[in-house]
């Protein structure tokens, strides 16, 4: 990897890893009695192992001049790898909190193994981790072949990639260690934020580098997601992050905001994450690899374009539907609520311009899982949006707020359209990056296909259950006009639904480690044979070879 | 720019676009989209007529149906509180005799105080009230600080070593860390003790048995009994009842005498009414005159 780096690049690396490993032992220094110390010495140990990864590869020859003709895809590569490992792991902690409410004396009696610290680490394991990666790996693969364009540097790509996994870590080892702002999603603390937002900048520059550098005249709409995700998640983080140390030299800071503007911001941030980082980023990459794999035109260009803007414009607003019925003045709630009921139209509009697309090539849905598994995400992704927009329904709400139902929707979403969306393309692109014929094993990807599924309606119909029995034990009132139900009642009645839950995500976590198998696979066997596509390669070096008809 | 080309599968033409191998289709947006954006648009128009909306600088618009969220809740609550007035001014002003001998109002005082005491009091106390290691069983043991329903109300009211200024105090010394006895004379009190429940274990040796007694009548007569039935006037637990706070094991109550205890409950007043209280009282009792 490293040899495929210039001089000047590898230069460029070291000097920003001295810089990152010196700040991490500021942070160690000025953190002695607080958890900041701790992180300041994982940034410190991350810096210098990645500066021995830069020195073992220094002194190799530099790349030939014939590198720039073709995309770089090393990043994308490290990040699908990376990708998988946040998978397993997330999964994991994930099923764990899941056994952890079927059986709650599982913590060992130790802090970092509560379900307040675990379940963080599950979200942001899954949803940064897992999910970040793959929109950063996958958004560097597209764009170069969409824009036909290599990207502008080799440096700024891992800055961005390994840079994001250095926050990821942060945050995760953060709440461990107790380290929390308390919002939900966004929980790491001050100087992770700023990184982050470091990071984030550096990869939206490669994104307009590399469209100002296009050979295609128009831009793919597969970009227009891509460029969503990052520019609005940017603002959503800087936002929703405002805050005011303790102190420099601690890891503690409290919020700009207070009360119901806070919550509110908090929500705005919360519903945009949703709508930006778990839907556009992944609907860009549903509409590059989705009609590559079905090698069918999207159904209709002009609809993707139209809901592209009605998302984006919608999305918005939508955020207040998470504080119905609370001090949030009703006027915003009835807005946030309008706002998720138009938006249904746009999101069924991808939905059904997804699934439209392969008309044509429904003989290949039954026999290839790879392209099954981006149908099954756009009809996850149909259900979970009709789901939120009529959650998001004042009355509907009332019933719906505060109990497991929410969680199926999520997982709805997470599981049946990001997650499935994801492995989909991964299976479509790791052959391509890797430069194989196909997976290692069709078989697994089919036998990862029902795992996932299976996983999935097994969870969601297990919360649907046990959120439409809290929701309705809530609310039922004894023949006197008191509560007829403790919450400990409703409690014990959640029981055998925890436990369906418990076994959904432990059939969508085996499905995974199949699918970290079947890639780690492919990527080990021999060399393949797969010809290079021209349409693969940017434009100088394609019409080169097309004109000596190499 | 490219020239289009007709989709065999559609029939549709493409615009000449192309992006690495994915071509632009020019398939019109069909139709439905439209009616359906056109017909939340107006759901939502409509909505915001009648219900509070959009912001106005200082204010924002009242909406034609005048419902605001706040005044919703108070009146929902004046109409629930009104249609439980037929019982709550009679379960407030009737005594505990009177409402304990009506089978309508206990019907909804065993309703209610399920409800209650599973909300505010199982999790101290088990979903059943019979307690746990460190909480004492309210549905069956002696009571610490007695039994008759004004009593329990004021144990509740004010809770036991709590932060109210009326709170019952109470403290089982710590004999053993406190250098008051050394150990052989705890392991005989112990043994003592636990000789006056029945423990289902072969009993201690007499010699043992008559030197523990010995110790009892001198250091914990004064706050148990002389008989060990405890004493509702310190709240010291009845040592005879085979019901123990904080376990029966020889382990267990030699640590109760060793280290001491001081078991912290709660006081209720300003967190639930004293209706609330009321039907609380009148719950564990019923509890255990049906348990019995
Ligand atoms: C935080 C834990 C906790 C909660 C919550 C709690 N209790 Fe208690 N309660 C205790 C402890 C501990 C004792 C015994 C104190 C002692 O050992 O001296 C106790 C004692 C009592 C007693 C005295 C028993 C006797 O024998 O005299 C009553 C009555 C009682 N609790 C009722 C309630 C009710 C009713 C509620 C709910 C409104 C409640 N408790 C909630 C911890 C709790
Ligand atoms: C100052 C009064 C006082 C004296 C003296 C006293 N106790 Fe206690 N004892 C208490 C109180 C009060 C409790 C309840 C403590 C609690 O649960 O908070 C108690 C609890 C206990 C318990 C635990 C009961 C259970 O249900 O778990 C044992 C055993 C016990 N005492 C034994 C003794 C013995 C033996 C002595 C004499 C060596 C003694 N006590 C002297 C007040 C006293």
């Amino acid at each position: 990897m490293v040899s495929q780096l210039t001089l000047g690049e590898r230069q460029g690396a070291l000097c920003i890893l001295l810089l990152l490993a010196a700040c991490g032992l500021l942070m160690l220094g000025a953190g002695q009695n607080d958890p900041l110390g701790v992180h300041g010495g994982i940034v410190m140990l991350f810096g210098v192992l990645l500066i021995f990864v830069v020195i073992s590869g220094y002194f190799a020859p530099e790349p030939g001049t014939d590198a720039a003709g073709r995309y770089y895809d090393d990043p994308s590569k490290v990040g699908i790898v990376l990708a998988m490992l946040w998978a397993v792991a997330g999964f994991f902690i994930g099923d764990w909190v899941a056994w952890l409410l079927v059986y709650p004396e599982m913590t060992f009696d130790a802090a970092w193994s509560s379900f307040g610290r675990l379940r963080p680490v599950h979200t942001t394991s899954v949803i940064f981790g897992f999910g970040g990666n793959a929109l950063i790996a996958t958004s560097f693969h597209v764009l170069q072949r969409t824009t036909r364009a290599r990207l502008p540097d080799q440096l700024s790509p891992w800055f961005v990639l390994l840079g994001y996994n250095l926050f990821c870590l942060l945050a995760v080892s953060g709440y461990l260690i107790g380290i929390t702002q308390s919002k939900e999603y966004a929980e790491p603390e001050w100087y992770a934020d700023i990184w982050l937002v470091v990071v984030w900048v550096v990869y939206f520059l490669i994104y307009m580098r590399t469209l100002a550098r296009r050979k295609e005249p128009h831009i793919y709409v597969a970009n227009w997601y891509y460029m969503a995700f990052i520019l609005v998640v940017a603002i959503l983080h800087i936002v929703n992050n405002l805050a005011i140390p303790v102190s420099f030299a601690g890891a503690k800071s409290y919020s700009l905001f207070a009360g119901v503007q806070d919550a509110m911001t908090q929500w705005w941030y919360g519903h945009n994450a949703v709508a930006f980082f778990l839907t556009a980023g992944f609907l860009g990459m549903m509409y590059y690899y989705l009609p590559k794999r079905a090698d069918r035109p999207i159904f209709s260009y002009r609809l993707s374009i139209i809901s592209f803007w009605g998302i984006t414009f919608m999305y918005m607003w939508a955020g207040s539907h998470h504080l119905h019925y609370t001090a949030l003045p009703q006027w915003v709630q009835t807005l946030g609520m309008t706002f998720s009921v138009m938006l249904l139209v746009p999101s069924w509009a991808s939905a059904g311009n997804a699934l439209m697309t392969l008309n044509g090539a429904w003989h290949k849905v039954r026999d290839d899982a790879t392209l099954r598994f981006m149908m099954m995400a756009a009809i996850f992704y149909g259900i979970s949006t009709f789901e939120g927009s009529f959650m998001a329904i004042r009355p509907v709400n009332s019933l719906s707020h505060y109990t497991d139902w929410t969680i199926g929707h999520v997982h709805a979403g997470a599981m049946g359209w990001v997650a499935l969306i994801t492995f989909g393309s991964f299976y479509a692109v790791v052959p391509w990056l890797w430069k194989r014929e196909a997976m290692y094993s069709a078989r697994l990807v089919e036998v990862h296909f029902w795992f996932a599924l299976a996983g999935t309606l097994v969870y969601v119909f297990a919360m649907w259950n046990s959120g439409i029995t809290q929701g309705l034990m809530w609310r039922t009132y004894s023949e006197g006009g008191t509560l007829t139900y403790s919450f400990i009642d409703s409690l014990v009645a959640m029981h055998p639904y925890y436990f369906a839950r418990a076994v959904g995500g432990l059939l969508f976590l085996i499905g995974a480690l199949v699918g970290g198998y079947n890639i780690w696979m492919t990527i080990r066997t021999a060399e393949g044979v797969k010809p290079e596509v021209l349409a693969d390669l940017p434009a100088p070096a394609a019409a080169r070879q097309a004109s000596t008809g190499r | 720019m490219a020239v289009g080309e007709r989709d065999a599968h559609t029939g549709h033409m493409t615009t000449g676009h192309e992006w690495n191998g994915i071509k632009e289709l020019n398939t019109p947006v069909p139709k439905p989209v439209y009616f359906f954006l056109a017909a939340t648009a107006l759901f939502s128009v409509v909505y915001w007529l009648l219900m509070p909306a959009w912001p106005t600088g200082s204010s924002y618009t009242k909406g034609l149906l005048g419902i605001d969220q706040r005044q919703t809740v108070a009146e929902k609550l004046a109409a629930a509180s009104l249609d439980r007035a037929s019982w709550t001014a009679r379960i407030a002003g009737e005594s505990f005799e009177a409402i304990r001998a009506d089978p309508q109002l206990m019907t909804i005082v065993r309703e209610t105080g399920h409800t209650l005491f599973g909300d505010n009091c199982a999790a101290c106390h088990g979903a059943k009230a019979a307690g746990g290691p460190g909480y004492p069983n309210l549905a069956e043991a002696s009571w610490l600080w007695g039994g008759s329903p004004e009593a329990i109300e004021e144990t509740i009211r004010v809770g036991i070593n709590s932060a109210h200024p009326d709170t019952r105090v109470s403290q089982m010394p710590a004999f053993g860390r406190d250098q008051i006895l050394d150990r052989d004379r705890i392991l005989e009190v112990v043994a003592y003790v636990r000789s006056l429940s029945p423990s289902g274990e072969p009993a201690a040796d007499a010699g043992v048995l008559a030197a523990g007694r010995q110790v009892f009548l001198e250091n914990c007569a004064s706050c148990h009994g002389e008989s060990g039935a405890g004493n509702t006037e310190f709240g010291a637990p009845d040592l005879t009842d085979g019901s123990w706070i904080h376990g029966g094991s020889l382990d267990a109550v030699f640590r109760a005498v060793y280290g001491g205890q001081q078991g912290l409950m709660p006081a209720w007043e300003g967190r639930l009414s004293p209706l609330d209280r009321k039907m609380l009282v009148l719950y564990l009792l019923d509890l255990r005159s049906t348990e019995n």
